[in-house]
């Protein structure tokens, strides 16, 4: 496992279609001494009209925040972008929103944040990728394997919609192809997860 | 030094090289996003490496515009976030009614979008006569466009919902003459608004306004950019005049936080608090 000396700081998962019960199901369960700071792209952020994040905190532990430009991404927490804007994170690891073109013909689309967040985190960085019907993220989880994070994508055969997580597995670029409900567990028993270790 | 962290440092010569060479100064732009349009030019120009720009960059005045056009982001709509235009709509033109003239600024006016939708709005109330708007950008080539406020008919199409969601009384199509596919605005609306060039990192105040609508355009800026560029539009502005900002973008943490107060928290409006003019 290549996680740099202080383990792994953050997690940034993305997902499309059938994305709300998947994300739902991934953070249920997570306890509330996550020491990741955790962040989300939707695609269909837009649909719920920017009820996304109030959405997840029903059944989440962790406190579910609107990803703000210029805050940073704080351990512990679940950091969700808005609907229409790309979410990027800088080099300091503060949030940035852009209006930029569509990339794989979606705004915001999974690839900038991997890309971002793998330049920003490095070999402290998970990247999360789920359900969807289409191949944004593929490239994405490619960036951060090369910046020597870890990959995990929800096994294809159990997701709603294949498309995505099968595009990143066909690339080569899954560390750990797993289902949904052993996300949760997995993620926890990684280096820096958790704020007492394990 | 890894291939990435080369394309970093590139990137940082890249941007200063064009600050020096011909000073446009984007060294204080949000560097996340900004990155990604650097390496998309490179794309464009299909060229290996970002570095491979720079002798071009200095010794071929030709290559700027499209520089500028690739790092800058015309990208808008009509009427987008129809709320907020209606909430100036009820909200802050009856209050500009007030005065005997009024004057409008819309800086990173993009492809024109935003000042026709307001000018459609101003006219609607009465106010359009009395009005002179100010439109501008970085970007020359979006400028040609919103100059020319010819639109592909399908656009405007989609945004006839939009435009009532804001308040409208009409139809938008009413507004645009529409051939070929196209759709041209109304020369009256036209002709209220003057695009101009305006670089807010390096330009000052030009007039005086009575409202400032620079919406989507800070995102783009780091915190010490954002600072400057509202300290900017505090200038301009008169006493009690109106700002608005662009849905997720705010006051807070900027130096310009208590020079206005909150009008409309939800659509980002804020009105010039007394105090230094
Ligand atoms: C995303 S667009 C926003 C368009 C419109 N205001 C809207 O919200 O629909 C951002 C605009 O800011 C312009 N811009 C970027 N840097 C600028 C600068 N330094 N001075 C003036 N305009 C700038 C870009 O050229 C682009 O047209």
């Amino acid at each position: 496992m290549s996680a740099d000396a202080a383990g792994y700081r953050a997690a940034v998962i993305g997902c499309s279609a059938g994305g709300l019960e998947a994300l739902r199901r991934l953070l249920r369960p997570l306890p509330e001494d996550m020491a990741l700071a955790l962040v989300v792209v939707s695609h269909m952020a837009a649909d719920s009209n920017g009820l996304l994040p109030e959405l997840l905190a029903r059944t989440c532990r962790l406190p579910v925040v609107e990803a703000e430009e210029k805050t940073p991404a704080l351990a512990g927490r679940v950091h969700v972008g808005p609907a229409g804007y790309h979410l990027l994170v800088e080099a300091d690891g503060t949030f940035s929103l852009s209006l930029d073109d569509k990339v794989n013909n979606v705004r915001p689309a999974i690839d900038v944040l991997f890309d971002s967040a793998a330049d920003t985190w490095r070999a402290g960085l998970v990247g999360i990728l789920l359900t969807g019907a289409n191949s944004d993220g593929t490239a994405g989880l490619g960036r951060i394997r090369r910046r020597g994070g870890l990959c995990l994508v929800q096994d294809p055969d159990t997701a709603f919609a294949d498309t995505m997580p099968r595009s990143a597995v066909n690339a080569g670029f899954a560390d750990h192809v797993l289902e949904l409900d052993r996300m949760a567990d997995f993620l926890c028993t990684l280096p820096g997860a958790r704020r007492s270790g394990q | 030094m890894i291939r990435d962290d080369l394309q970093d440092l590139e990137i940082q010569l890249f941007l200063e090289a064009l600050a020096l060479r011909h000073g446009y100064d984007f060294r204080r732009y949000a560097k996340a996003s900004l990155k990604r349009r650097v390496r998309g030019l490179a794309e464009t120009e299909g060229v290996r490496e970002i570095s491979d720009m720079i002798p071009r960059l200095l010794q071929d005045e030709g290559f700027l515009p499209s520089v500028l056009s690739h790092l800058s982001v015309p990208v808008s709509e009509m009427f987008r976030d129809p709320a907020v235009f209606l909430a100036l709509r009820r909200g802050v033109l009856p209050l500009l009614d007030s005065y005997p003239r009024i004057s409008i600024w819309l800086p990173g006016c993009a492809t024109g979008e935003e000042p026709y939708s307001l000018a459609i709005m101003l006219q609607e109330e009465g106010l359009l006569h009395k009005a002179q708007i100010y439109a501008t950008d970085i970007n020359d080539a979006a400028l040609a466009k919103a100059e020319e406020g010819i639109y592909p008919e399908k656009t405007v199409t989609a945004m006839a919902a939009a435009y009532l969601a804001a308040g409208g009384r009409k139809s938008l199509s009413d507004y645009f003459h529409t051939a070929y596919n196209f759709s041209k605005i109304d020369d009256q609306i036209r002709k209220s608004i003057v695009f101009a060039h305006h670089n807010l990192v390096a330009d000052g105040v030009f007039c005086e306004t009575h409202l400032v609508l620079c919406r989507n355009v800070l995102i783009y800026f780091e915190r010490q950019l954002q600072n400057r560029v509202l300290e900017l539009f505090h200038e301009g502005l008169v006493r009690g005049g109106y700002l608005c900002l662009g849905n997720r973008e705010s006051l807070s943490f900027t130096s310009c936080e208590n020079l206005f107060r909150p009008l409309d928290r939800k659509h980002r409006i804020f009105k010039k608090a007394g105090g230094l003019a």
